[in-house]
């Protein structure tokens, strides 16, 4: 049995450029705002204006297209707070920085 | 398991619109594949997302990769039939194993900078069990991507009318676009949006279940007056679950044959989960990841087993099942027959988003880890060693690709097999169950040797494949559920075994090699992880979550007891 590498192995290949994964990624926050933001108000507008009988009936007396598309509305605004209070910083900068005590939204 | 083939209509009446909601989702998940594109530059950001991931990410996507339509599907279907008992499969199957890789396993794991788990195999033990086990694993990994395909396949084919031809590639094709595009930082993302979209199914359907049938009150009364009895509405003895009569015997079985040997072989060894840890940005943001997802698995069994029990009362064929009457449905198909039964469009193709999702994020769990354990183990350290990085992040990307064309073909060989859940569970008992014996073994005992890892290995499978034939063919008379875990502790305790008996005429690794991989020779520093920056604050400690999580497991267990 041969033994190619040394007993660690290398980390990745020989070249490999320093991750500049953590910087540069794009933000899940945003994403998922997106998501439920489209998903909320398509659901909300259906609950209002093109829900019938039927519908609230099938559901148990409920109309369910109306509160899920507030609900999701509801989540949409937290994830779009929780990214304009903490945006993604530099890795090291970060020392418990609370989000209640900064003022106003960063700029950026 | 899901097939249409006769007059019940499984058709769900999505309208336009619905379809635009189900095409949004395949939009922002392509989406997130071209746009986690330009943040790969080297094979670690491909294969590990660069270690970089914040907890909460890495920690939805850990539980998500265990949310796969398998077992959604398969859970509802169980609560349908058993009604609470199913909560053991969550409570006692999962938790106390996530809690463990955590605070115990993690340490290793993260510390020891493996990027797959041969790679912490050879670094215990030696080059050939790092070899077996990556072998055993590719295998497992395309096989298991495949049952899923084909399950997808043939949920839209039920669904919404395509074609098994069809649907195959096309799915396979999504699932490989983003992830050859994004690497394993697209898979962990879309495993987020997964989860999210999940629950946006779940949650609804179980409150506009519960209204249907009159509340929480109403539906255990249901439930007390139909063919289960109020035997369906507590957690123990489990009797019904477990196909054991004697009580006493059924709880033993549930908390060692489920809570032991079965829960702690998957969740602290298989490298689809634990792969999502070693992507966390520090040993703390690793540690957390399996707690912050026990957190929603601990409370999942409320929106998936409490629907299926409603599928039970108030799907006339579910019903009629449970009767033991004829029909033409399987308790497999009671969560699309309660979508049916209770979603008005709009919310519907929300639900069917969060359906196809989890189908997708079951087969690029598998997919983004096996690309990762072929590039690295086998390709880099074993087959074409010392290439530039740059060389094996482009075999990471064509390996991805050549594993979506074997997963369409291991999913027409799944559509030969008959029952697939139970080939699922043999094929868990063949590798995970021997695996964590070695693993316990070398973490513990640093007498154990390199050439007893990989014999102990093979010999544990070897019993466990031993064991499934003799249940196949009758030789014992157990049923398949009984025969998994007598299949898988079998495995264990001769893989503990034969290990230990082969260390004794070997010769161990120098303690000097073993510092950070055994327990006794890791001094807590090695052990302990960074407590400032990202990782302060006592709701960041690892121990709290754990503590945490076990006491809001024992409450639901008291709640449904």
């Amino acid at each position: 049995m041969t033994e190619p590498e040394g007993p660690d192995g290398p980390a990745a290949g020989h070249d490999a450029p320093v991750s500049t994964t953590a910087s540069r990624l794009f933000d899940l926050r945003t994403i998922l705002s997106l998501m439920f933001g489209v998903y909320g108000i398509v659901l909300l507008v259906l609950g209002l204006f093109s829900t019938t009988d039927a519908d609230i009936e099938k559901a148990g007396g409920w109309n369910i297209n109306l509160d899920t598309g507030i609900a999701m509305l509801v989540l949409a605004i937290f994830f779009l707070g929780w990214v304009r209070l903490r945006p993604v910083k530099a890795p090291t900068s970060e020392i418990e920085g609370t989000a209640g005590d900064s003022a106003g939204p960063p700029s950026h | 398991m899901i097939l249409a083939q006769a007059p019940t209509d499984l058709r769900l009446d999505a309208n336009a619109l619905d379809y635009v909601l189900v095409a949004f989702y395949f939009l922002l998940v392509l989406g997130i594949g071209y746009a986690a594109r330009r943040s790969v530059s080297s094979s670690l950001d491909f294969l590990l997302s660069g270690r970089s991931m914040p907890a909460w990410v890495t920690g939805l996507a850990f539980i998500s990769a265990n949310l796969g339509a398998l077992e959604l599907i398969g859970m509802v279907a169980n609560g349908a039939q058993y009604g609470i008992p199913t909560v053991h499969y969550y409570w006692i199957g999962a938790i106390p194993a996530m809690v463990f890789l955590a605070l115990v396993m993690m340490p290793f794991y993260y510390g020891s900078k493996a990027r797959s788990v041969p790679e912490f195999l050879f670094k215990r033990f030696n080059r050939t069990t790092q070899r077996v086990q990556a072998v055993i694993f590719a295998l497992s990994a395309v096989l298991i991507a495949g049952v899923n395909l084909f399950s997808l396949g043939l949920l839209l084919e039920a669904l919404l009318g395509w074609s098994l031809v069809l649907a195959i590639p096309i799915a396979a094709l999504i699932v490989l676009a983003y992830i050859t595009l994004g690497g394993l930082s697209a898979a962990i993302y879309s495993e987020v949006l997964q989860f999210f979209v999940i629950l946006a199914l779940l949650i609804p359907l179980t409150i506009a279940g519960l209204s249907r049938v009159g509340g929480w009150n109403g539906l255990k009364e249901a439930i007390t007056n139909g063919p289960g009895g109020a035997e369906e509405l507590s957690a123990w003895p489990g009797t019904s679950l477990t196909e054991i009569v004697n009580p006493t015997l059924s709880v033993i079985g549930i908390v060692f044959g489920l809570g032991f040997v079965l829960s702690f072989g998957y969740w602290t060894t298989n490298f689809a989960e634990v792969q999502r840890a070693l992507s966390a940005k520090s040993m703390s943001a690793a540690k957390r990841t399996p707690l912050i997802g026990a957190y929603p698995k601990a409370l999942l069994p409320l929106v998936i087993i409490i629907p299926g029990m409603i599928a039970g009362v108030l799907v006339p064929q579910i019903t009629t099942l449970k009767e033991g009457g004829t029909t033409d449905v399987t308790y497999n198909n009671a969560l699309s027959l309660l979508m049916k039964e209770v979603l008005p469009n709009g919310i519907l193709g929300v639900a069917i988003a969060g359906l196809l999702a989890a189908f997708m994020a079951g087969m690029a769990a598998n997919i983004s880890s096996f690309n990762t354990v072929f590039t690295y183990d086998i390709w880099q350290d074993w087959v074409r060693p010392g290439k530039s990085d740059k060389y094996y992040l482009q075999v990471g990307r064509w390996i991805t690709v050549i594993g979506c064309v074997i997963a369409i073909g291991t999913a027409f060989i799944a559509s030969g097999s008959g029952n697939i859940m139970d080939y699922l569970q043999s094929l868990f008992s063949f590798f995970n169950a021997p695996l964590f014996a070695i693993f316990i073994l070398g973490l513990f005992w640093k007498r154990m040797t390199g050439p007893s890892a990989w014999i102990g290995l093979l010999s544990g499978t070897a019993a466990a494949v031993v064991v499934n034939v003799l249940v196949t063919t009758g030789v014992f008379p157990l049923s398949s559920q009984a025969g998994s875990f007598v299949g898988a502790s079998a495995a264990f305790i001769v893989g503990v075994a034969v290990s230990y008996a082969v260390s004794m005429v070997s010769t161990p690794k120098p303690a000097s090699e073993l510092s950070g991989l055994v327990w006794s020779l890791t001094t807590k520093e090695e052990r302990t992880h960074a407590t400032h920056g990202d990782d302060a604050g006592w709701y960041r400690s690892p121990v709290t979550l754990g503590i945490g999580v076990l006491v809001l497991t024992t409450i639901l267990y008291i709640l449904f007891w």
